[in-house]
């Protein structure tokens, strides 16, 4: 009988969910396709928030009437992966969202399977890294931090994400152009953004490389130094070189990007890269993308599929280097 | 006094009658994902963050404030009377909450769990409002050797609930330190005891442990001893509510366990649990009662951990208010909500955002008020529970533990998982070994591992930054004396009272 009240106290909350759901959900423009949203990843992280911006946009330019997201969490999406190529194969208007850092972590965690068994249909969105050092750090320029590293790799400890993440893949880049051997390397990770911020600000540590976001308002309030940025280019209010500018040749983009399962026809992957070309050129995507420090790299099809065979070499290489593949 | 003005203003924002009713349901919503296991703060808010485009800033954050306060409260209530653990946080009121329970005092168990939190939570909030820029100095002073040196304190903590035997304890704790090993090793990204298994990187819930321990375990136990007629159930002993008795022995651990909370709390990697494990280590050793801590459960036990879970996420807003940094799950999700709304949490958050961060934290205020109030008349509805038969109720634990379970990731795996640790703490509980020394290793030997692991980096390798640093000495002086100041003690009784007939010729 209790258990009766239990049962009913959870479908309550439940339901209490579903109505804020529901309520969000106002109806769509007729004939409008249904689609299904993978996220390998569980709910709130980059790639969740990326699929759910994906799917408010879709629904905002009447692109789709609904959408349906899964998510699949675990291991940096090696465990969702296996699940989205075996289950989904052959399937329409579906989804994946994946990043550079599923393609480090199929190296990483030698997965069974990898990207080039499903259908690329575009590269979205990119972070830029940030290379950053605490405020009253003798490091003044992105020179001055090479000098040291140069000098003795051991002394300079750099703290970041997990280990083999777009952050240390990043470390190993800087480290492998400026000619210091990647194993020398004193690389402290940190499992989340906010760990190796307080890292940074109680000067424990020398320096540290993370996606731009994580650091932007702390730059802002002086509490950190910005000395580069991993883009191509010099970016609007941000006063700081790009690698390149400060002697460092690397470009890096933590990229996001969509696919869809193996085995889709041409005619549905067509039509899923012409309705992700239309979404990106919104307004509304824009204005997300503005709001979420996501930098838009547009990239299909083809192009895109060429890319990812060339960042997965880089990444395998620089992977070796550190010794994690 | 400008932090009064401040606060009054708060008031204001959160006194509106949509405001309050944003609060309500957040915290009816977070009492009940607070009671099932594997919903979250975190994941609830996660789910609910498209809430976000609809709704202004101020109501969705004392929605959200709502939900995380809620949990800490829910938690509690399952482990107390069926021994499954919602949260993380509430592992430690198992121990002798479930015990209280079982013997009758369940009421006073939850009672005093709510009261406590109520008491501990505002203590935590009025130290958001009033003391975040001294405590977050404090904090970030916290370096990985002073986190390593932290987690050798907690350790000590293990002799508490080591049971009658320190080998069979002992035993305990390094199977928990192996499960905590499971999965990708954060320095190295390399993968450990995995078996090549893609569900295993992430390694082994630690709610998915304690659950299996306690409630699986628990209950496979029982229906072994069905016909025994052993262990059986007292719903209700004494009066529902607390004596005054349980009072005064349970304001005391409130106040200890809020003072431990809060600062760790507000540790970057801090964490909830850390603190519950400290508080009830201490309650047990200042206890006038030893005797009632694993038989038939003492209050303070109960009330000491779970002021502490409820001071410590009152201290997990500081970093998140003052700084910008999530130290938690939820504190990220909710970091990420500000996102939506254009606003970028930093350390500017206060002055830009004024109105929105005070009317949150006196929301906070108004949460925990709602929150006592919605829970001590529930606790006559959740004490019946124990009316139910034994077979009735065990099987209902079963179905619980394992929709709770599935609830978390939706892994088929986790659920082969929690029936392997649940026939484990069968055969525990039949060969009496304890439980609780697992649980604790595998929270704090995979901490203690990185924290240690990151300091060397970092000193390149130097062993002195453990005794250099002054925190870190600090600390490793206080485990030092809470391990050997008890024998040491007794050394020197022993000798006052026996040296003279050992000294041949005196006197």
């Amino acid at each position: 009988m209790l258990n009766r009240r239990r049962f009913l106290m959870s479908t309550a909350a439940a339901g209490a969910a579903g109505l804020v759901a529901s309520h969000l959900s106002p109806a769509f423009a007729e004939g409008a396709p249904q689609i299904q949203i993978f996220v390998p990843a569980a709910p709130g992280g980059g790639w969740d928030q990326t699929g759910r911006t994906i799917d408010q946009v879709l629904r905002s330019e009447k692109l789709i009437s609904g959408s349906q997201i899964t998510n699949v969490g675990g291991a940096g999406g090696t465990v969702g992966l296996p699940q989205f190529i075996s289950q989904w194969n052959g399937k329409g208007n579906t989804l994946m969202v994946a990043g550079m850092v599923m393609v480090g972590a199929i190296i990483a965690n030698k997965s069974a399977n990898n990207l080039t068994e499903v259908t690329p249909i575009a590269r979205l969105t990119g972070e830029f890294e940030a290379l950053v050092v605490p405020a009253d750090s003798p490091f003044k320029t992105a020179a001055d931090f090479v000098a040291a590293l140069k000098a003795d790799p051991t002394k300079v400890p750099v703290a970041g994400g997990s280990a083999g993440g777009s952050d240390h893949i990043l470390f190993g880049l800087i480290a492998k152009t400026v000619g210091v051997p990647a194993t020398n390397l004193s690389y402290v990770p940190f499992a989340g953004g906010g760990e190796a911020l307080s890292a940074l600000l109680g000067n424990q540590v020398a320096a540290g490389i993370s996606g731009f976001g994580e650091f932007s308002e702390q730059i802002k309030a002086g509490a950190l130094r910005l000395l580069a940025i991993s883009a191509d280019k010099r970016q609007d209010g941000i006063d700081a070189p790009t690698m390149r500018e400060a002697g460092i040749d690397v470009e890096l983009f933590n990229w996001r990007g969509v696919f869809a399962p193996p085995g889709v026809s041409d005619a549905d992957k067509a039509a899923m890269v012409t309705m992700i070309e239309t979404m990106a050129k919104s307004d509304a995507w824009a204005t997300e993308c503005k709001n979420r420090n996501w930098t838009p790299i547009l990239l299909t099809g083809d192009d895109y599929a060429k890319f990812l065979t060339e960042d997965t070499a880089r990444i395998t290489a620089i992977l070796k280097d550190l010794g994690l593949a | 006094m400008e932090t009064l003005g401040h606060l009054a203003h708060g008031f204001s924002v959160a006194f509106t009658p949509v405001n309050l009713m944003w609060c309500l349901l957040g915290t009816t919503l977070g009492t009940a994902i607070g009671v099932l296991p594997g919903l979250g703060p975190a994941l609830t808010i996660a789910l609910l963050l498209p809430i976000t485009y609809q709704v202004a800033p101020e109501a969705s954050f004392i929605l959200f404030a709502g939900i995380y306060y809620g949990a800490m409260y829910g938690g509690s209530t399952t482990s107390i009377l069926l021994n499954t653990p919602g949260e993380s946080a509430t592992i430690v009121t198992a121990l002798e909450g479930n015990r209280m329970a079982r013997s009758g005092r369940g009421g006073a168990a939850l009672a005093t769990s709510a009261i406590g939190s109520f008491v501990a939570g505002t203590i935590g909030t009025m130290g958001v409002a009033f003391l975040a820029p001294v405590v977050v100095k404090f904090a970030l002073a916290f370096g990985p050797a002073e986190y390593f040196s932290l987690m050798v304190l907690a350790f000590i903590t293990v002799s508490a609930v080591l049971g009658s035997s320190s080998v069979r304890g002992l035993t305990s704790l390094f199977a928990g330190f192996v499960i905590g090993m499971i999965g990708v090793d954060l320095q190295t990204g390399q993968p450990r005891f995995t078996f090549g298994t893609n569900e295993l990187l992430d390694g082994v819930d630690v709610i998915i442990a304690a659950v299996g321990l306690f409630a699986v375990g628990e209950t496979l136990y029982m229906a072994s001893r069905r016909y025994a007629g052993k262990d059986e159930i007292v719903p209700l002993k004494g009066s529902l509510y607390m004596t005054a008795a349980e009072w005064g022995r349970s304001w005391k651990p409130w106040l200890r366990g809020a003072a431990i909370g809060f600062p760790i709390g507000a540790m970057p990697a801090g964490g909830a649990e850390i603190p519950t494990f400290l508080s009830y280590a201490i309650e047990k050793k200042l206890s006038k009662h030893k005797e009632e801590f694993g038989t038939v459960g003492a209050i303070e036990g109960v009330a000491g951990p779970e002021a502490a879970n409820n001071a410590s996420a009152a201290g997990v807003l500081v970093p998140m208010l003052t700084l910008g940094l999530p130290t938690s799950a939820t504190a990220a999700i909710m970091l990420s909500a500000f996102q939506s709304y254009g606003i970028n949490p930093g350390p500017l958050l206060l002055t830009t955002q004024g109105d929105l961060v005070w009317g949150l934290i006196a929301s906070l205020f108004i949460a925990n008020v709602i929150l006592v109030i919605l829970n001590l008349p529930l606790i006559g509805l959740w004490v019946r529970l124990l009316k139910i038969p034994a077979p009735q109720l065990y099987a209902g634990i079963l179905v619980f533990a394992t929709v709770g379970t599935y609830g978390i990731s939706q892994s088929p795996i986790d659920l082969v998982i929690l029936y392997l640790l649940g026939a484990a703490g069968f055969l525990m509980r039949r060969f009496d070994f304890p439980t609780a020394p697992v649980i604790i290793g595998m929270i704090l030997g995979p901490l203690a591992e990185t924290q240690f692991r990151r300091a060397m980096t970092i000193s390149n390798g130097d062993w002195s930054v453990f005794y250099t640093h002054k925190l870190s000495l600090t600390l490793l002086t206080l485990a030092f004396i809470g391990l050997a100041g008890p024998h040491i003690w007794a050394f020197i009784e022993h000798r006052r009272r026996r040296g003279p007939e050992h000294v041949p010729g005196d006197a």
